[in-house]
């Protein structure tokens, strides 16, 4: 007997490719959402598989809190090259020098929650029916219910006890005028699997990701990343540090650890061990137990 | 998390997707928070927030269910809406849950969780025994065929782990479910709470011989779940890079559905009947000899033929039923009630249609297994067999044949709600 078996890495894989597939084939006009992260960064891989040897057929979009660090927008430019796609920045700068939103004062000024409002504008300016992007069932409790195929209303809104049941593999991306949809190919993916696939198809990462030197200092029990972006007290003695950062979002709230792994197989393992979810180092969920659930119910990602 | 995994030996394991039912505190949220704490899949973050959260409300162990309830909604009102998924892993698989909620109102939860999954845990309350709702879910999981069943008789440690209430839901359960399709079913008496037999064999029930849950899901036999004998190749998506590389190139992606396919094939693809060999079955990391499922490859053919999304790539000799007119069995799963005579748009792999419902056969009395004839009115959460009139031939098996073949959904035109959820007969 020959044995038809599929690694779950692999399954995962498909399944992933599957969903990038329906969206080429359902939507008139999908964008991919790339951050730079290593999550995007898979997602971006895994559109790669599903069109090849073609490109893929869909424009990326970076949300841009102009609050990153250069490691993140130089790895960007050089990916958006090898990938020969076409990238467009939504500046949370932009819609700051509108008048459109506000910007946070003090400490903790953190531009995370505004990108919210630059996100949905660039929607609606680019007309794109589906923005993908690479969040995970696993991150958040709030994310324990989301679907491959979320629906979001005009004003791009989710609303949690309207979402459509899904079944099998079959997604329903049918919508009316002005409605969109977010699709999350990788929703059934771990930190874990994330890692190993990195490791499995050598894909290349930010350097942020791996053990390096950095100034840095504590607040509320998380290490922050030096940088121009925030204000540090007085109290807050800033000192090098050696450290990686396990997500890679805006440079106010992305929290560093402690890590001298330097190496995919040295992440594999320091992840395996690890205590504390990887949001749990990110400042914008810890701002109330629900706080991920209010923001995606206003159009976060 | 003493034990150091071995990065190698991650990158080989399986995936086996569960489903848990059981009605209002059967405890199984109790039974997933135990399943992750014992697998030392939670963090310590999780745990610092359910233990504080414990601590408030004055409870006296450490509420392991607060672990899986996720929305505030469903905090304040202490119930779950909705189909929850859940992720661990052992050294030995990775496990996906779909986390579904008991209450009557939501079979449809429960439809969607079974619709992937290989397993499936019916939670019962060694006090209780089987009840109605124990029946439906086990004819739910009969009508989704999903492959193997445990039957976890939970809070063995509320009747002194007698046998004898073990036994007694193992034959009222038997009894109940030889009506029932199930190929594979077996039995753990469990304490979700205090952990017997869950992960650790319990020191409590010396007369039960058998494995513990852990060991069964992680030694389920899961390699003849998908079918590998009809093969089945949905196009969704036509690949034409027009680069001058792949001048010409003209590729068909999917995902195989059933069955296998290998390189220089001779294939027939529907609708138009035409036949041809496959070229190649291509991957960005090269070419490959074989497909099965759930792969997704692009495939190339020996013959130019004009093939789009919605068409069917199978064997001359293997082919699926081509029908416009066919009976299925429906779940519905919206507030609006199914319109006989009604049209709907049809989902069947990548086939879009239109369809209309001729009529109800009959209604199931999911308790009673009973089928109501007379009854034609199908809502929200009923279950019932129905005729179906199709605009374009559907390309289709028999749902226990194959359940990516034999599954379609049905979507309000007017909404765009996913109202029915349907398996072929």
């Amino acid at each position: 007997m020959e044995s038809y078996k599929l690694s779950h890495l692999r399954e995962l894989e498909s399944e992933s490719m599957f969903v990038l597939r329906e969206v080429a084939a359902q939507f008139e006009n999908p964008v991919l959402l790339f951050s730079g992260g290593k999550d995007s960064i898979v997602v971006a891989h895994l559109a790669r598989k599903a069109f090849w040897p073609a490109k893929i057929p869909f424009p990326m979009m970076h949300v841009d809190t102009g609050h990153n660090f250069p490691e993140t927008i130089e790895f960007r430019d050089r990916y958006m090259e090898k990938l020969g796609a076409n990238l467009i920045v939504a500046s949370v700068q932009d819609s700051i020098d509108q008048g459109k939103v506000v910007e946070e004062t003090g400490f903790n000024a953190s531009r995370n929650g505004l990108q919210t409002v630059t996100l949905l504008e660039a929607i609606e300016t680019g007309k794109f029916d589906c923005a993908i992007g690479g969040a995970r069932r696993d991150e958040e409790k709030a994310r324990a219910k989301e679907r491959f195929f979320s629906h979001r209303d005009d004003f791009g809104q989710w609303d949690p006890k309207n979402q459509r049941p899904e079944l099998w593999n079959i997604f329903n991306g049918k919508k009316h005028m002005g409605e969109h949809f977010r699709v999350f190919p990788i929703s059934n993916w771990t930190e874990m699997d994330i890692w190993q696939y990195i490791l499995l198809e050598g894909i290349e990462l930010p350097s942020l990701y791996f053990s390096h030197k950095r100034e840095c200092f504590m607040r509320d029990g998380m290490i922050l990343g030096k940088t121009d972006f925030i204000q540090t007290r007085d109290t807050e003695e800033v000192k090098e540090m050696q450290i990686r950062f396990r997500t890679i979002g805006d440079a106010t709230c992305t929290g560093a650890v402690l890590s001298g792994a330097s190496t995919l197989e040295a992440i594999i393992d320091e992840v395996a061990s690890t205590r504390v979810t990887e949001r749990g180092g990110r400042a914008d969920d810890k701002r109330s137990e629900a706080a991920m659930e209010d923001r995606k119910k206003q159009g976060y990602f | 998390m003493e034990e150091k995994y071995d990065s190698k030996g991650y990158l080989n394991m399986e995936l086996l997707r569960f489903t848990t039912a059981g009605s209002v505190d059967d405890g199984k949220s109790t039974l997933i928070g135990r399943l992750l704490y014992d697998s030392k899949s939670i963090f310590e973050d999780q745990m610092e927030a359910i233990e504080s959260v414990s601590k408030r409300k004055g409870e006296e162990h450490v509420n392991l269910a607060l672990l899986t309830d996720g929305l505030r909604a469903e905090r304040e009102q202490g119930i779950t809406i909705d189909v929850a998924y859940r992720y661990f892993a052992t050294p030995k698989r990775k496990f996906i849950i779909a986390d579904t909620p008991g209450h009557i109102q939501y079979t449809r939860n429960m439809v969607t969780g079974a619709s992937t999954a290989n397993l499936a845990i019916i939670l019962v309350d060694a006090r209780h025994g089987v009840i109605e709702q124990t029946k439906r879910h086990a004819y739910i999981a009969s009508l989704l065929q999903i492959p193997h069943v445990v039957v976890c008789v939970n809070k063995m440690d509320l009747v002194d782990y007698d046998e004898k209430a073990f036994e007694k839901v193992h034959s009222d359960f038997e009894d109940f479910s030889a009506k029932l399709a199930i190929k594979d079913v077996r039995f753990v008496p469990i304490s979700a709470l205090l952990g017997d037999n869950v992960v650790d064999r319990s020191k409590n029930m010396d007369w039960y011989q058998g494995p513990t849950l852990m060991h069964i899901l992680e030694n389920v036999h899961i390699g003849s779940d998908q079918n590998h004998i009809d093969p089945r190749f949905p196009i969704q998506y036509v690949v034409r890079p027009m680069t001058t590389e792949y001048h010409d190139y003209r590729g068909y992606a999917g995902r195989v559905a059933g069955g296998v396919f290998r390189q220089g094939e001779e294939i027939a693809v529907l609708p138009s009947g035409f036949t041809s060999r496959i070229k190649s079955i291509d991957t960005m990391n090269g070419p490959i000899d074989k497909a099965f499922p759930p792969m997704s490859v692009t495939m190339t053919l020996e013959d130019d033929i004009d093939i789009s999304r919605g068409d069917m790539i199978v064997k001359v000799n293997n082919q699926p039923e081509s029908k416009q007119e066919f009976d299925v069995m429906v779940c519905w799963l919206n507030e609006k009630p199914m319109q006989v005579g009604g049209k709907y748009a049809l989902k069947h792999t990548s086939r879009d249609a239109r369809c209309i419902i001729k009529e109800v056969k009959y209604k199931m009395n999911i308790n009673t297994l009973q089928k109501l004839e007379d009854d034609n009115a199908i809502g929200l959460n009923d279950i019932g067999r129905i005729t179906l009139r199709t605009t374009v031939p559907i390309f289709l098996d028999g749902y226990r044949k194959n359940r990516n073949t034999g599954s379609m959904i049905l979507v309000d035109e007017a909404t765009n709600n996913t109202v029915g959820a349907c398996m072929v007969v």
